[in-house]
């Protein structure tokens, strides 16, 4: 199912149209067909407009068996098109999940307008012959209803044929089969009486440029290989498999034609110890992660804060506490990103707001590890890793260059020599004569790096490790207003993945003469300079997040303006109507 | 790393300025003293090695070497070590850890730093004992022994280091003892020049907590008789007289002491070492004391290619598979439209 989304999502890229993307996939690989807790979803929006979201309500559902339309059916919208797969609507698949009788016959799909096919038995016909066992020929299903698709809304197949030749290179077989499946599937529609059904979607007007399309994980990992050419130096990723964060692992790995060199770790903790080892050693360390392999990483991101050497922490946020929903999106690492770590630890913290965004932050984030010596926790999620939006490609010129400078000069140094406007310690990689030191998580003497227990030496230690990332906020664009005015009644705050639903959210109750603004954050420690002021020029601050109400704590305790929380917790996105609606009573209340 | 013939290194241009912490009679002060001496035989220009160590007593010794240093969090070096090996594979990177840093509380880093063959030089101090959090029982600790977590003995079973290492998958094993100077040069001699990565085992008497903890086979009066220095192709005999000996048990394939003249035994029935049999190494390793000796010296040595090496030789195909790594050409790289 999500190779059939990701087909048709590729295909609307390559014609034109704006688009959202939310696969909704279960954590088990091969989860049992028929079941609920089994169903693997895909939802794209698509249109000759911008898109922000996959959309709230689609216009059209196909579901493959009963269970597929138990899960999916309440988010189709009334009138909505319903194609269902007959051939799957057997008693068995029923029970599995959960229907008394056939939705089929007992008139419960009435306001849709149902058009059911077998696709199982249309498909078993279109790769009869092809020599493919029963069981692989069903496989074809997805390929047949995808061609289905494609003629409802007009698209070309050449796309989808040419992956199909690529991907089953090594068994010929099953790429014709999957190709009669596509084709058969698309003549399906142009021979029966679907014809009314077909949507015309022209291209989006866009800005003008190459496109391509892409996901948050492959654009944090081409920021990465970015930031090698930005900033002149070697990558490390040390990484331990986790979901949603594992494609940037294996994006990384596939380029080492690129200087970035992965060691897939034996668990989170050795992941980033390397990743920091490599930064002692003159590479910048990365390293890559979910929430609970954030937890397991935190002692060894305090001894990178106390030893002062770059390192980028990527986390692809999931549902959580503990294991959780590991395929489901959440936001609920910001405050574990912040502040967990013990005693004084503070690190730049930023999140990435689109899954284009990703290439832009994933750069940001290496631009200020190695010029601030510092880690930065780069939060993405779920939803961000695995929905794709079109993505105009930057010339590489307008990117931010930001060559690293080691210490080579032996006089004057110790290892804890600052640059007096960034607090950057100097940089001093083994193999560089002169400048043999030991450096450690032991507290050391401000002015020669010497271990010390001096009591007025720590709180200084302490003080200047703070004020350096304080200081960084010097160093980031102001924050900006996305929509709407900078003053007025209501300002929605965001960060993160919230910003396509936000926006759409404000921007419809603007049309409706509402006085709102929307601001969203990239930048979460330091916050922008600007920021308070910001804030304070509207009557009523509103935080919607995907948590039970974290960048809220924060921006209520740095700022004192009584922010109001607006919280989702369900491993699933905003929707952009329920956004609306709560903006609309926090404005009246 | 290229670099113009170092000058001639003393041991005193491995001293640092620092203060030694150790306590006043620690087995780690000697270990430092022979550490510093060996580094000046290596040839390798200070600022091309680096210590990295985790926590606990033996993992100060970075603070103490003149040369780069890494005192890092516990368990935890061999994977510093590992992202420091592929960064910069040139560097010679040793690592200095304890029984309770390296196979309690880091039995899994040191574990994968082993059987992926990084090119670390591990030295694993074993003073069976907690120093550094005052005196509770270690993974080495023998059973029953009690401490001030354990008054009533500890009750489970200990770990034997080299034993770990050669299960592990370590291209190099070996084992040595604080004060035996000759010996233990003789062994990092060997670690120092083994391409890949060397695990060696030193025990060290910790004199406040675990004192004369190795005493039995170390003391002068029986340690001819206590102990075995194995060397590659030599019988493994031992004893002051040299006339006991190793030997296969052929119907228990195990090994059993044996002395020559005793029985009909001769010297061609002792088993002659071969460092590149890792079964004869882990017999070596495990043999139960006092019924046997404690077996010192190089137990398993086999070059193997090593984990930054084939890291870099999958970096030189790609590049000249796909030549250097263009930035624009990635970008371009998928499926692209242009409006």
């Amino acid at each position: 199912m999500q190779v059939t989304g990701s087909q048709f999502t590729a295909t609307a890229a390559i014609v034109g149209n704006d688009l959202s993307t939310f696969p909704d996939f279960p954590a088990e690989i091969r989860a049992p067909a028929g079941t609920l807790y089994g169903v693997s979803g895909f939802q794209i929006n698509f249109s000759s407009h911008d898109v922000f979201t996959p959309g709230d309500a689609p216009d059209v559902l196909v579901a493959m068996n009963p269970a597929a339309l138990k899960t999916n059916l309440k988010d189709l919208r009334a009138g909505g098109l319903l194609i269902i797969n007959t051939g799957a609507f057997n008693g068995q698949n029923l029970k599995k999940a959960g229907y008394e009788a056939s939705p089929l016959e007992d008139g419960s799909l009435s306001s849709y307008r149902l058009l059911p096919i077998d696709v199982t038995k249309n498909t078993l016909a279109a790769v009869e012959g092809s020599g493919l066992s029963t069981k692989e020929a069903g496989r074809c299903k997805n390929f047949w209803t995808l061609g289905l698709m494609y003629w409802i809304y007009g698209r070309p197949l050449e796309p989808t044929l040419r992956w199909i030749d690529d991907k089953f290179k090594k068994r010929p077989d099953i790429a014709k089969a999957n190709v009669q499946a596509l084709k058969a599937g698309h003549a399906y529609g142009e021979t029966i009486e679907l014809a009314h059904e077909r949507y015309e979607v022209p291209p989006a007007p866009v800005q003008k440029g190459e496109y391509c399309n892409i996901s948050g994980n492959t654009a944090t990992a081409w920021g990465f290989i970015a930031a090698t050419e930005l900033g002149d130096i070697d990558l490390v990723l040390g990484s331990y498999p986790i979901t949603p964060a594992s494609d940037v692992l294996h994006e990384l790995s596939r380029h080492k034609q690129f200087p970035i060199t992965t060691v897939q770790a034996e668990d989170e903790i050795a992941a980033v110890c390397a990743a920091i080892g490599a930064s002692y050693a003159g590479s910048l360390g990365i390293t890559s992660t979910s929430g609970p392999g954030l937890a397991l990483k935190m002692e060894a991101i305090g001894l990178a804060v106390s030893v002062e050497l770059p390192l980028v922490v990527l986390d692809v946020q999931r549902a959580g506490p503990s294991t959780g929903m590991p395929t489901k999106t959440e936001q609920a690492d910001l405050l574990q990103a912040v502040y967990g770590r013990n005693s004084e630890a503070p690190v730049c913290v930023l999140a990435a707001s689109t899954p284009g965004d990703c290439f832009y932050m994933a750069i940001e984030a290496c631009r200020i590890a190695v010029k601030y010596m510092t880690p930065v926790i780069l939060l993405t999620d779920g939803y961000l890793a695995n929905g794709a939006e079109p993505w105009k490609i930057p010339s590489i010129d307008s990117l931010p260059r930001f060559p690293v400078k080691f210490r080579t000069e032996p006089d004057g140094f110790h290892p804890f020599f600052r640059d007096p406007t960034t607090l950057a310690r100097n940089w001093a990689v083994p193999g560089t004569p002169g400048l043999t030191h030991r450096i450690g998580g032991i507290e050391k003497h401000h002015d020669s790096g010497h271990i010390s227990y001096d009591p007025k030496n720590h709180e200084k230690m302490c003080r200047t490790r703070a004020a350096k990332i304080a200081g960084i906020a010097s160093d980031i664009p102001e924050q900006k207003i996305a929509v709407g005015e900078d003053h007025g009644k209501l300002l929605v705050l965001g960060w993160g993945s919230t910003y396509g639903a936000i926006h759409e959210a404000v921007h419809r109750c603007r049309s409706r003469g509402l006085d709102v603004s929307h601001a969203h954050l990239n930048y979460i420690n330091p916050m922008p300079k600007n920021l308070g002021d910001l804030l304070r020029r509207f009557d009523r601050v509103l935080v919607p997040e995907l948590n039970l109400g974290q960048l809220v704590q924060l921006i209520r305790s740095q700022y004192l303006v009584p922010a109001q929380s607006l919280p989702k917790i369900q491993g699933q996105p905003f929707r952009i109507d329920e956004l609306e609606e709560k903006i609309r009573q926090a404005m009246e209340s | 790393m290229s670099q113009s013939v170092p000058p001639q290194l003393t041991k005193k241009d491995f001293e640092t300025d620092q203060d030694v912490r150790w306590c006043p009679g620690c087995g780690d002060y000697s270990i430092l003293a022979n550490v510093q001496k060996l580094m000046p035989e290596l040839g390798i220009a200070r600022e091309n090695i680096v210590w990295v160590s985790g926590i606990g007593c033996s993992s100060r010794f970075p603070y103490y070497m003149n040369t780069y240093g890494f005192h890092t969090i516990h368990g935890r070096a061999p994977a510093f070590a590992t992202g420091i090996k592929v960064a910069n594979p040139d560097l010679s990177v040793w690592l200095a850890t304890g029984d309770g840093d390296g196979l309690s509380i880091g039995g899994n880093q040191l574990m994968h730093c082993l059987r992926r063959n990084v090119d670390v030089k591990i030295l694993l101090f074993n003073n069976r004992i907690y120093g550094l959090t005052k005196g509770q029982y270690s993974p080495t600790s023998e059973i029953g022994k009690v401490t001030k977590s354990t008054p009533f003995g500890s009750a489970d079973y200990p770990i034997d280091p080299c034993g770990f290492a050669l299960g592990a998958g370590a291209s190099f094993v070996s084992r040595t003892v604080d004060v035996q100077a000759k010996e233990f040069l003789a062994v990092l001699r060997r670690a120092a020049v083994h391409k890949g990565g060397t695990f060696t085992e030193i025990y060290q008497n910790c004199n406040v907590f675990n004192d004369d903890a190795f005493v039995s086979f170390t003391d002068k009066s029986t340690k001819e008789d206590r102990q075995i220095f194995v060397e590659h192709g030599k019988p493994l005999l031992f004893g002051a007289d040299r006339k006991k000996g190793l030997r296969v048990d052929p119907r228990t394939l195990a090994l059993e002491v044996v002395t020559i003249g005793e029985n009909g035994v001769t010297e061609q029935d002792v088993l002659v070492h071969d460092e590149k049999n890792a079964t004869i190494a882990t017999m070596l390793a495990r043999m139960p004391f006092p019924r046997f000796p404690v077996a010192m010296g190089v137990l398993y040595a086999e070059e193997r290619p090593s984990y930054e090496r084939t890291v870099t030789a999958q970096h030189e195909r790609a590049k000249e598979r796909f030549g250097k790594g263009s930035l624009e050409k990635l970008l371009h790289s998928g499926e692209t439209w242009t409006v």
